[in-house]
């Protein structure tokens, strides 16, 4: 019984070996860590397995990415990584972990502030951190920088995510770029005294509060608000979307405060080419059409129009400090949302 | 020779032999990753700590106090309560209910807190009818209680944590020799006395382990309380992992955190230093039953029935529901695959778990002394680590291992071998192991604590050895608890996330990771085909060993529910 159990056990340890052998080293392929949810990639992954001939093994996580890829070294079996804000981006860069690609097609594609120097990342596309606000109970003009989120006459009016959130974060980080780290805790401090509500939710959560009537003004990104828009199968949806306007800030000045989501060659990729074939591909026409209208990104790709009703809410001007800028002060951020006790909510 | 021999004698003089080195050797090789864990926290992070001490750490502290506080009461008095009453009383639905208040366990926390916030919020099911019936306007009109709260974190583990104490402290009662209550009943006690000052007592090494593994789960958990806003420890780990990029200071927590387990268990331990929980006698004999008559009865059938409802009921109504709307979005052919995956490693993990937790326990009630004891205890903390640390203390050493063997093999064979183990299923079960093996272990090491060591004297006497002694005395005493704690590992794999999702290979969706890709945007709807399923697959083998372990009571008439017939004689 024992006897056979070891066997057993070494049989399918010798199996599963093979096979790892065996699939490293199978030609086209291309093996992708995702920061991005399957459903949203998968369409554009398999037609370009469709035109290519080569194979997308994907794994999705949020977590941990970084330490596998150091942990396994030269042998990592991962070609490319594919995220959703510069922040983890950033991290790989620093920890070794990206090789530098020079690709014309890329260069092309990607206007150069979203893209790192020497081709380390990637950003495919952009997505703004925007107010919502309350169609009824907030004038048009009442709000319009992000130092107006801390003015006292919003007190008790507004509601976020988490202050760890890495798009919130990421925000902060962009405040202590321009106005310095003293300066930022004071606005984050203005802005916690001006919460309805302990920080809570997603993005979404805050426009279904100011339907509800929880608080007047949101903080989200701009996709949110079209996937809520546009949302046949819950169309409650569509009527926290229709509770609020959609406001860009800081245009009379620094611009509103963008992210992007990206892609970059990990450094030691078995495949290379195919890896470097498929951002290529992400920031054609094809895969950018896909970002804009089913996600309602701002694509990276300048000829590839926005989507109708992203593009119904105007143009907007972005704040155009360095990215990798913004990366840096992460940390910083998340101390000063520790310092100011933000996530504790109002009155703490 | 004789240096070996000698060598040998000094090993017995410490309590070494056969199998307490080989104790030592498979708590080590499960420990790995935890010490893994505190090889990482011996880098420096900086000024981490003193930032946390000014500004958030007496909120981590004191949030995760509160919340072991109200988990630990919680699930003791559900568990033990209804426990007794499914055990030892008869009042209408209890056969149900002896089966039923173990579904919970099925339901993974942070589904059960979007359910429960779906339906309590202010767009909820409650509210909007609150409002209907009272004609209140807006929430200016009322007062209803935060449901993203640290209560409210308290009351979703509780309903889905409760079930450990349930299972563990049940198989104590039903474990538990007739005599000592019959004892009690002629010294003229009554049920409640007999319960208070017998029962009770006699089950605390089940019931510590099953309030243990609760508080541990709860310790560790991520999901519900960052979905409920609650600044726990476990969140300030994932917090200076990942916002403040230090995988150091993460470690450095999860260490401070592993220490505190083993303190607090250890204190546990300390405090009953000395104390035998064995059954002296063999006369196993159906329990006695208490007929509830009216009032009592209604009560009983109440206090069994809330935990399922609010547990169970509720969360697998709104998710069938949505499931039902929302199928076509979800639903493909892939969707069996899943299943198939969740299964066959949940079912490879607890097979494996028991195995190792039986050896481990049945090893360090051999002796062994104090090395063996402290390394089992070690091995089985994994539990109290949040899973996405423990992932990386499992990666670190798979990937060093395979990188050297890789090395070796182009160095030798001149073929490179790439990862072997790493990003295969081979990491995730190691993984599932390492972080489950507490409540193998815990289970089996409570039960056999029950078996007088006469036992053990008895069989050895006659000339068993101590395998046989296991094979032949030891297994069939705790068949039960086996089971129990197969049932427990496999529940909880299937539910499992974080550990999954790191560890896994390419192209490899368990039903717990494809929740989770709808999950972690907060889509309830979608999610809902995915963990029904992981619900629905949990409650077979919550029915089907429910059933064998009322079976599996020593004396009991194989086949019967004899609890429910109870004919108050002695069967010799």
């Amino acid at each position: 019984m024992r006897r056979n159990f070891l066997i057993f056990l070494i049989i399918s340890l010798l199996g599963m070996t093979g096979a790892a052998v065996m699939s490293g080293t199978a030609p086209q392929e291309v093996n992708l860590y995702s920061y991005r949810q399957p459903f949203l990639i998968n369409p554009v992954l398999d037609e370009f397995t469709r035109r290519t001939g080569i194979k997308v093994n994907v794994v999705y996580a949020k977590k941990g990415m970084l330490e596998k890829l150091k942990a396994a070294g030269a042998n990592t079996p991962a070609d490319v990584v594919l995220t959703v804000d510069i922040g983890r981006l950033n991290e790989l860069k620093k920890a070794g972990l990206l090789q530098p690609v020079r690709s014309a097609v890329l260069e092309n594609n990607i206007p150069a502030h979203l893209r790192h120097p020497d081709g380390l990342w990637f950003g495919l596309t952009t997505r703004a951190r925007i107010a919502l606000v309350s169609k009824n109970r907030v004038k048009p003009d009442a709000l319009k920088t992000y130092a107006d989120l801390a003015d006292p006459k919003f007190r008790g009016r507004i509601c976020m995510r988490s202050g760890k959130h890495p798009y919130n974060v990421a925000l902060i980080a962009s405040v202590i770029a321009h106005e310095g780290e003293e300066g930022a805790e004071k606005w984050l401090r203005g802005v916690k005294a001006n919460l309805a509500r302990k920080p809570q939710g997603n993005d979404r959560a805050q426009a279904k509060a100011i339907y509800e009537g929880v608080c007047d003004i949101g903080i989200a990104n701009t996709y949110y608000m079209g996937k809520m828009a546009t949302n046949e199968k819950k169309p409650e949806q569509k009527k926290w979307a229709e509770a609020v306007r959609v406001v860009f800030l800081n245009q009379g000045g620094r611009g509103n405060h963008i992210n992007i989501s990206g892609a970059a060659v990990t450094r030691n990729a078995k495949n290379q080419v195919h890896a470097v074939k498929l951002i290529e591909f992400l920031s054609g026409d094809f895969a950018q059409k896909i970002y804009a209208s089913q996600n309602f990104e701002y694509p990276a790709k300048a000829e590839v129009a926005i989507d109708p009703l992203v593009r119904s809410w105007g143009d907007f001007k972005a704040d155009t400090v360095s990215l990798e800028k913004i990366a840096t002060l992460r940390a910083t951020a998340s101390r000063l949302v520790d310092k100011v006790r933000f996530n504790e909510g109002p009155g703490s | 020779m004789d240096k070996a021999n000698s060598l040998m004698r000094a090993f017995r003089r410490l309590g070494f032999d056969g199998w307490a080195i080989g104790a030592v050797a498979v708590a080590a090789l499960v420990a790995t990753p935890l010490i893994a864990v505190v090889i990482i926290a011996v880098a420096p992070s900086g000024d981490i700590w003193s930032h946390l001490s000014s500004t958030v750490l007496p909120l981590y502290i004191e949030k995760t106090l509160f919340l072991l506080l109200g988990v630990g009461v919680g699930t003791f008095v559900i568990g033990t309560g209804t426990a007794w009453l499914v055990t030892m009383c008869r009042f209408p639905g209890r056969w149900f209910f002896n089966w039923a208040l173990l579904l919970p366990l099925a339901v993974p926390a942070y589904v059960l807190a979007f359910v429960v916030t779906d339906q309590l919020e202010y767009a909820g099911t409650l509210q909007v009818w609150l409002r209907e019936i009272f004609g209140w306007k807006n929430r200016q009109d009322y007062w209803f209680p935060e449901i993203r709260s640290l209560g409210g974190a308290i009351a979703v583990m509780t309903l889905v944590l409760y079930p450990y104490v349930y299972l563990l402290s049940r198989a104590a009662f039903l474990e538990q020799s007739v005599c000592v209550l019959e004892v009690s009943r002629t010294l003229g006690k009554g049920p409640w006395r007999g319960f208070f000052s017998v029962a009770l007592p006699l089950a605390r090494p089940a019931i510590v382990v099953g309030v243990t593994l609760a508080l541990m789960e709860a310790l560790n958990d991520f999901g519900t309380v960052e979905f409920f806003a609650v600044p726990t420890f476990t969140a300030g780990i994932y917090d200076v992992w990942l916002n403040m990029n230090s995988v150091a200071g993460a470690a450095q927590m999860a260490s401070v955190m592993m220490v505190l387990v083993l303190a607090l268990i250890g204190t546990e331990r300390f405090a009953r230093r000395g104390q035998r929980y064995h059954h002296t006698s063999s006369k196993y004999s159906t329990l006695p039953s208490h007929r509830l008559e009216s009032w009592t009865a209604a009560f009983a059938f109440v206090a069994c029935l809330l935990p399922v409802l609010l547990g169970f009921a509720l969360p697998a109504g709104v998710l069938t529901a949505y499931a039902l709307e929302f199928y076509s979005d979800t639903l493909s052919a892939k969707f069996f695959t899943y299943a198939a995956n969740s299964l066959s490693l949940s079912a490879i993990a607890a097979g494996l778990a028991v195995l190792i937790g039986l050896f481990l326990a049945y090893g360090s009630r051999l002796g062994g002394g104090p090395v063996v004891k402290a390394a089992t205890r070690f091995a089985s903390i994994g539990y109290a680590v949040p899973g996405a640390i423990l992932a990386i203390g499992v990666m670190i050493p798979l990937a060093r291992l395979d990188n050297a063997l890789d090395g070796l093999s182009q160095q030798v064979l001149g073929i490179p071998t790439g990862l072997l183990l790493s990003g295969t299923i081979v990491a995730v079960v190691y993984g599932y192991v390492a972080r489950f093996l507490a409540l193998s272990y815990g289970t089996l090491e409570a039960s056999l604590d029950k078996i007088t060591p006469s036992m053990d004297g008895a069989a050895r006497t006659l000339g068993c050895t101590p395998g046989q002694a296991l094979r032949r005395v030891h297994f069939p005493l705790v068949r039960g608890s086996l089971l129990t704690a197969a049932l427990l590992v496999f529940v909880d794999c299937m539910k499992e996330l974080p550990l999954t999702i790191i560890l896994r290979p390419f192209n490899y969706e368990t039903l717990a990771t494809f929740v989770f890709q709808y999950a972690s945007d907060e889509l309830l709807e979608e999610s809902a085909l995915g963990a029904l399923t992981i619900v629905a697959a949990g409650i077979l083998p919550v029915i089907l060993l429910s059933l064998t372990i009322v079976r599996s009571r020593p004396g009991h008439p194989a086949g019967g529910m004899a609890a429910d017939t109870g004919p108050e004689v002695a069967v010799p």
